[in-house]
């Protein structure tokens, strides 16, 4: 027993399944799905699929947050991923067809690509700190999309485009599904193989690992590129879902979603160490709680009040001062916690 | 960071001038006010009625709660910190004065409870961050959803600002000689920036806080009162934050939670755009006001344009931002 609250995961997972438990006692149907025209209906489903886009900005947040820096341009990125893609297809000759829903993804993933270059280039070449080189592109990123938007509500009406965030294959939601990819993807490269480690490594100290005979610049680099991607295809989940791209609400505070996603899963702001599966439970906590506030009958805007409580409650637990007063009441035997 | 005012012997004027160099410190301020001579050049060549000094002066009506919130975010950025949470704490402010108001309030106790609650946001983070040791940007952050969610907790809707004190105070006018006028929150931002150029520059309390930006270990080891300063600035920022927030509510005579999303990022560009080093140690208030005048005349200059959509403002200030932040990099660096 003892071993198990030692491991990270223990108390974001057995958060989430405190706060799974309260729906189910105020709602009993809470964990019931229910096969409907070949679909999964249910709470659980609709937490799943709303949480994707959460979920795969907080994966690209993770290993940036284990270089030590953040990225906060997420939103804005998303935004843009959206608008690009539906100023395309709407301004496209044939905007009901497949194949012009394949070309405005690539171009709005490669778009966002580009931007996450952009983010990497400040960061790593520049040696801009990360809060103020992404804060660059969270200012003028909105701006960007309204200017892709001419500042329109651009709507699309395309059967696959909405498969994207609104579609289900297999009975699943695309949106989770892409999202598992994504995080099956990125697990396995950054697990199975070193990377995992020399992200790890430049998060403790880019100059020893550059000495070290790491790539640091290549490697910061490369995941605010990964970053940015993830946040483009949250930013297609979510122009799909509505089918229209809103430059000034889509993907809004997606960032802090996010960032508050990695913090429950116990990567560390200080980088250096991150937990994929951490960030999974963090985005689907989040996600959970997101619904649970307007079942037991609080306006569904207080949530902000139970994530900063959360932000809070975390942030004190993962704190020195807060750990040593623990250490010392319970002198056990120092087991150290490996990295999940 | 200290200044070193080396009096040496006293030469001639004519000597002083030809060996005139600006002193490092000020460089970055110089520039941002040669942007803004610059683009009030272009604007005065380009629109007619550009270059009244009402139009300066407006700068000023539009942008006081925006001024006294770089004042505090200054203090913060200064010791090498960040907050997030100004935007919010303006949110809730509005909406503590539109409540309470609502509810009969003198305007004295509205503006008192409107105060306190700011200033104690403000020293919670600040403990938070010293003691706690938790990241600014977290601490903050935490901050600015704890406050837009005591808005929403207190009313979703927007609530009107009907008291006969805040309109009167909104709806006043300070002549100047020359026939042009400002508001009373102008004078309200002139005197909080005065207040904080004191205490920044003139005070103990001001020298220390360069000496945390510099080197918080250093001033530790200086036996300088670092936990002092480091709440002190938090505290000066929620102030300044309910402050601006009542100039805010004034100026919109409204409470509302969706008041001024993203305000931060215009305080912090506005810190940024005047020269201080998100490093911490280094930067003037004064570049701040300018920072604060900068952004303002971007938004004059597209309201006077009237073809350019508004976007552009967000476009141009994200642009700004990068070519000071730029600007700042190779300057250190060439230090370094």
């Amino acid at each position: 027993m003892r071993e198990l609250v030692r491991r990270p995961l223990f108390w974001s997972t057995l958060a989430l399944l405190l706060l799974i438990a309260l729906n189910t006692a105020v709602t009993p149907s809470f964990l019931s799905v229910r096969l409907q025209d070949g679909h999964l209906y249910g709470s659980l489903i609709d937490i799943l699929r709303n949480g994707a886009p959460v979920l795969l900005v907080a994966l690209g947040m993770t290993l940036v947050i284990a270089t030590r820096g953040i990225d906060l341009s997420v939103g804005a990125v998303a935004a843009i991923a959206g608008a690009v893609a539906c100023v395309y297809i709407a301004g496209s000759d044939r905007p009901a067809a497949t194949s012009t829903v394949v070309s405005a993804v690539a171009l709005a993933v490669g778009v966002c690509i580009l931007l996450g270059l952009w983010n990497g280039f400040l960061v790593s070449v520049f040696g801009i700190q990360p809060i103020i080189a992404t804060l660059v592109l969270m200012t003028a990123g909105r701006g960007l999309a309204m200017l892709i938007t001419d500042g329109q509500i651009t709507t699309v009406v395309n059967p696959a485009f909405k498969v994207l965030g609104a579609g289900f294959v297999a009975t699943l939601p695309v949106a989770i599904l892409i999202a598992l990819a994504v995080f099956a993807v990125t697990a396995v490269l950054a697990r199975r193989t070193a990377l995992g480690m020399l992200i790890e490594s430049v998060g403790i100290n880019p100059e020893a690992s550059r000495l070290a005979g790491v790539r640091a610049r290549t490697i910061t680099w490369t995941v605010y590129v990964f970053c940015a991607f993830c946040a483009g295809v949250a930013g297609l989940m979510i122009a799909s879902n509505t089918s229209a791209a809103d430059a000034n609400n889509a993907g809004l505070w997606i960032e802090l979603d996010a960032i508050l996603a990695v913090v429950i899963g116990g990567t560390s702001l200080a980088g250096g160490k991150f937990s994929l599966l951490g960030t999974l439970v963090g985005a689907m906590f989040i996600q959970t709680l997101a619904t649970t506030i307007p079942t037991i009958g609080i306006p569904a805007e207080a949530n902000y009040l139970f994530k900063a409580v959360v932000v809070i409650a975390v942030c004190l637990l993962q704190s020195p001062r807060v750990r040593a007063a623990f250490r010392s009441r319970r002198p056990v035997s120092t087991v150290k916690a490996g990295a999940a | 960071m200290t200044t070193s005012t080396s009096v040496t012997v006293s030469p001639t004027f004519l000597d002083r001038v030809r060996g005139y160099s600006p002193p490092r410190r000020y460089l970055p301020v110089a520039a941002t006010v040669a942007l803004l001579i610059g683009m009030f050049g272009a604007g005065s060549l380009r629109y007619q009625g550009f270059a009244d000094p009402q139009v300066v002066l407006n700068l000023f009506v539009d942008n006081a709660f925006l001024l006294v919130l770089g004042v505090g975010m200054t203090f913060v950025i200064l010791t090498g910190g960040i907050d997030l949470s100004v935007g919010s704490v303006v949110a809730l402010s509005t909406m503590i004065a539109a409540s309470t108001l609502q509810a009969g309030w003198p305007a004295i106790a509205t503006i008192i409870a409107v105060l306190v609650s700011g200033t104690l946001l403000g020293t919670l983070m600040g403990l938070v961050i010293h003691y706690f040791e938790v990241q600014p940007f977290i601490a903050s952050l935490a901050v600015m959803f704890l406050a837009r969610g005591l808005c929403y907790l207190i009313s979703v809707e927007s609530i009107p600002i009907r008291e006969a004190g805040f309109t009167a105070f909104a709806q006043g006018s300070v002549p100047l000689p020359g026939g042009y006028h400002v508001t009373p929150s102008v004078v309200v931002a002139v005197v909080v920036f005065a207040i904080g150029a004191w205490v920044l520059h003139m005070t103990r309390f001001g020298r220390t806080v360069y000496a945390v930006g510099g080197s918080e270990s250093s001033a530790h080891l200086m036996g300088l009162r670092v936990a002092l300063v480091k709440v002190g600035v938090y505290t000066i920022s929620g102030l300044c934050s309910a402050l601006a927030g009542l100039l805010f509510a004034a100026y919109t005579l409204s409470g509302y939670s969706l008041h001024a999303v993203g305000m931060e990022l215009d305080a912090i560009a506005a810190v940024v755009i005047g020269g201080t080093l998100l490093t911490g140690g280094r930067g003037l208030l004064l570049g701040t006001m300018f920072g604060v005048l900068l952004l303002g005349t971007i938004q004059t200059f597209i309201s006077f344009d009237g073809t350019l959509s508004s976007w552009w403002t967000k476009i141009s200030i994200g642009t700004l931002l990068l070519i000071f932040v730029v600007i700042q990099r190779l300057l250190t660096r060439r230090q370094n």
